[in-house]
């Protein structure tokens, strides 16, 4: 899988902690191969929205990687229940079905952001990179794809 | 059947395996389904409610199978088909193709809710009728042949059900 430019946290100037949610197998190994080639960690990763909640607060991860349709609590509503919870959490709708509604109620309940599966990975990475960037927590080390932020000194 | 029911699965499919395996696919022509469908191998199936009634089995042959699981994992193939990447990658392919083509039938003021997708087994499957016929699409993929066999019906009185709730 191509490499990026190694995304890492400013403050503490270590690789971004991702969780990822998702009921398949499958998908959940793909991301997390793009979350290794994007210089990240899996803090964790969760089948259903229950489980991702229950993993959020256990890892308090940098951004969250988010599928919609799951069996016993759908993303959507993961999100609201982690967002209030979490005010500053980072989560990114990963999901086949991209529809507005879909889209607008995953906003408005507080992710930051969507990505249509199939996911490319050079797409979800300018994703990632917006949504850290946005906050200020995100500093991209090494040269390359990736725009390079300023390095704390 | 209507077509333009349809014309979104073949457009998801098309775009999906293009992207996944990286190569071209060639549409083939389409053909009617009358009979009891008969899998051509490893199959996931998808079925959906709401204004657009129905079910896609999503059918791929074991070479093909283990072609794709391998390809998408960015590992060597399974040597069977029954190993669980096979199953779990037909899924999420499945699932892709599907979510894809309803996004667009949603935009265009369809609503439905689609089931996860299942792991088909039965060496039959539904049954086509009058009113839920059976389109069967080919795509010549770099990995091999996939099916769609798509079986679905426009649900009138449910659609009628509900206009008059949204403009009240």
């Amino acid at each position: 899988m191509e490499q990026f430019t190694a995304l890492s946290v400013s403050k503490e100037n270590r690789p971004v902690r991702y969780l990822v949610v998702d009921d398949s197998v499958f998908a959940r190994r793909n991301l997390a191969r793009m979350v290794e080639s994007f210089g990240g960690v899996m803090a964790g990763e969760a089948g259903d929205g229950f489980t991702a909640i229950t993993e959020y607060n256990r890892t308090l991860p940098d951004i969250v990687l988010m599928d919609i349709t799951m069996p016993q609590m759908e993303g959507i509503e993961a999100v609201e229940r982690i967002v209030r919870q979490h005010p500053d959490a980072r989560i990114v709708m990963v999901s086949s079905v991209g529809y507005q509604e879909n889209i607008l109620a995953a906003l408005q309940k507080g992710a930051r952001h969507f990505v249509q599966k199939p996911v490319r990975p050079d797409v979800l990475y300018e994703i990632v990179r917006y949504v850290l960037n946005d906050d200020g927590v995100l500093v991209g080390s090494g040269a390359g794809g990736g725009q390079k932020q300023g390095v704390p000194s | 059947m209507r077509m333009d029911l349809i014309q979104p699965f073949v457009s998801a499919a098309d775009s999906v395996l293009g992207q996944l395996l990286e190569g071209p696919t060639v549409v083939g022509n389409p053909s009617m389904e009358e009979e009891t469908y008969r899998r051509k191998g490893v199959a996931a199936l998808i079925g959906f409610q709401g204004d657009i009634e129905g079910r896609i089995i999503f059918d791929l042959e074991p070479r093909t199978a283990c072609s794709i699981a391998g390809r998408l994992a960015g590992s060597e193939p399974p040597e069977t088909a029954d190993d669980s990447l096979v199953a779990e990658t037909l899924c999420e392919l499945a699932n892709m193709i599907i979510g894809n083509a309803v996004t667009l039938l949603n935009d265009r003021g369809f609503h439905f809710r689609v089931q996860p997708p299942e792991v088909h087994t039965d060496p039959e499957g539904m049954k086509s009728s009058y009113d839920t016929e059976a389109v069967v699409m080919s795509f010549d993929t770099p990995a091999g042949c996939v099916y769609l066999n798509i079986a679905m019906r426009y649900n009138r009185r449910r659609k009628a059900e509900r206009e008059p709730a949204l403009s009240a």
